[in-house]
């Protein structure tokens, strides 16, 4: 898509500026239903358009994504812009400088449309923990965009936006992507800077793209990935074009299956999924399986080391350096501590008022599993099991160049359906989780659509590839989006 | 199962507030995410090393230099309360 509208752009069909302005009549129609967009950003986007027309006009040479209109998630930084992580604890929060991938795409010429909503501080997966309002699927209102991105994917899927950034710390970018029909990848834990992303847990936390196909990502991918001296773990890259590796060549090349998972679908995921993995072997790829023994503890683990690096993240929210301060006058039932009274009701009280209820549920949990006494049952135990883990991963990979596994186990649920019930809600990323917890890259790829609740839902499978080789995912999951055209 | 006054202590390491109701819900929460979490239990990690980072990356540095940053008027802003260009604590005596 992207290529195509770049395309018109050279040719003069089209100006940067109308362009952006017919994604705002877009949203107009059709925000007030699917609530995709917590903040417009039309001035800016329409600056960065008329800069992108001027270069046109003069003739020079203009990037792939120059000019094409996208959507940020509202956890990113974009410098004078209102950045809420979703959250009323940083509902009147300007961010005062940009997050990496915001300069790297302002470098590039792309233009922000908007912020989009997500589950408050990324923590969901249904965008029901948002402090402002669910945002609901394209594809049918009464379901989840699926979460945290689902602002991001729900705005792609709307034709809202040309793409869109995600963060992906447990499946936050697939699981959208495969509940709303688009691509989503998350990229190897290092490959993307995040600096200027609100941290949730950063030994999980990536960025990437949401968009309609898997060059689109690439393209994205492209423009965004790289070392920066802001973030530590940003890994070294050769400043690669992602779109250059999609040859649809995937002739002899092993892809793993883990039986366990695709027997323990419903029949109709089933269907989808075997129909995947039949056209990958027409299409020259041996379907190897493989064992990922130690992959069932992977949710677990998640729900230990994520809970512990919010609780330590998000302590930053006091009420005191920016965000919301309150101070309800009350005294609190908590007396336990020695600091002075007036300091610790603030903090007490901000923190009471602005998060919500999941978020305090995994800052809660967090506290608990570092506090004295319980840190070697709790956050030691579960980094030991990541790294077992790790090493099937490892193990699995002497075989087989990718896994290839279900992005989630449904398709989008019902709003309101597993709200009540935090432990259902956190089996939707059963199959996503993983690759956050060894740091491998995945990519969710719209596979046959799934016959759900007498419903016709989109469906996505995953494609998990070893460290750093994004490449690989990306020509796979292109030869099958080429194949099913 | 976790007691209510274990919520009230956590909940005071958190520095969140939490009232009568919310604490008993919090007992409920947090015990049968336990529980749950307890599987791990069952995972033999004898001689497992911990993953520090995942893509085994280390010793980052970068030059310790001084920068200015130039936003600071931005950051004065967000200050909920400020006095003199400065950020207002509360009293701490």
């Amino acid at each position: 898509m992207i290529r195509e509208l770049h395309e018109k752009l050279i040719n003069k069909e089209i100006t940067a500026e109308q362009l952006a302005l017919n994604y705002f009549d877009v949203i107009e129609k059709k925000d007030k239903d699917i609530f995709a967009y917590l903040t417009l950003t039309k001035e800016l986007a329409l600056e960065q358009a008329r800069k992108v027309d001027a270069k046109i006009a003069r003739g020079e040479k203009i990037e792939l994504l120059e000019g094409i209109p996208g959507a940020i998630k509202d956890n990113l930084c974009i410098a004078g812009v209102r950045t809420t992580a979703s959250s009323k604890i940083l509902d009147n929060y300007i961010a005062p400088y940009d997050a990496t991938v915001i300069e790297r795409l302002e470098e590039v010429g792309a233009v922000f449309l908007g912020k989009t909503n997500l589950d408050e501080f990324a923590m969901g997966s249904s965008t029901e923990n948002s402090a402002y309002g669910v945002t609901k699927n394209p594809h049918d209102l009464t379901r989840v965009s699926g979460g945290s991105s689902g602002g991001s994917a729900a705005a792609v899927a709307a034709g809202e936006a040309v793409w869109a950034l995600g963060t992906d710390t447990g499946g936050s970018i697939r699981e959208p992507a495969s509940f709303c029909g688009l691509v989503g990848l998350k990229p190897t834990y290092g490959r993307v800077s995040r600096y200027g992303a609100i941290a949730m847990a950063s030994s999980l936390d990536q960025i990437g793209p949401l968009t309609k196909t898997v060059e689109d990502a690439a393209i994205v991918l492209s423009a965004i990935a790289g070392q920066d001296k802001m973030d530590a773990t940003s890994a070294h890259s050769s400043g690669k074009d992602y779109a250059k590796c999609l040859t649809g060549e995937i002739q002899g090349l092993r892809i793993g299956i883990v039986k366990e998972h695709i027997d323990g679908l419903g029949e109709d995921e089933k269907k989808s999924i075997l129909e995947v993995i039949e056209t990958y072997k027409k299409l020259g790829a041996e379907i190897v399986e493989v064992e990922l023994p130690h992959s069932k503890y992977s949710l677990a683990t998640y729900y230990i080391i994520q809970p512990c690096e919010v609780s330590s993240n998000l302590a930053r929210y006091d009420g005191i350096k920016y965000g919301l301060s309150v101070n309800d006058e009350k005294e609190s039932n908590l007396a336990e501590s020695n600091l002075p009274k007036k300091l610790l009701e603030t903090y007490l009280d901000s923190r009471q008022y602005g998060f919500g209820k999941e978020v305090q549920r995994r800052i809660m949990l967090g506290t608990y599993a570092l506090s004295s006494g319980y840190y070697d049952a709790y956050y030691l135990k579960a980094q030991k099991v990541r790294t077992l883990i790790k090493k099937d991963f490892e193990e699995a990979f002497k075989n087989v160049d990718l896994i290839l596994t279900p992005t989630a186990p449904t398709p989008a649920f019902k709003i309101g359906e597993k709200t009540e019930d935090p432990l259902q809600m956190y089996l939707a990323d059963m199959f996503s989780i993983t690759a956050n917890i060894v740091g491998v890259p995945a990519i969710s790829v719209p596979g046959p659509e799934v016959a759900f609740e007498g419903k016709t839902l989109p469906f996505g499978f995953q494609l998990m590839g070893k460290w750093f080789d994004e490449e690989n995912i990306l020509r796979v999951a292109h030869a099958y989006e080429i194949a099913k055209k | 199962m976790i007691s209510t006054d274990e919520v009230k202590h956590i909940a005071a390491l958190a520095r969140i507030g939490l009232n009568e109701k919310e604490i008993e819900k919090f007992s409920h929460d947090l015990s049968s995410t336990l529980d749950w979490i307890a599987q791990l239990e069952e995972v033999d990690v004898a001689g497992v090393l911990p993953t520090a980072h995942i893509t085994g990356m280390g010793n980052i540095s970068r030059e310790d230099g001084v920068t200015d940053f130039f936003e600071k008027e931005k950051i004065v802003k967000l200050f909920p309360e400020s006095k003199n260009g400065y950020d207002k604590v509360k009293s701490v005596l």
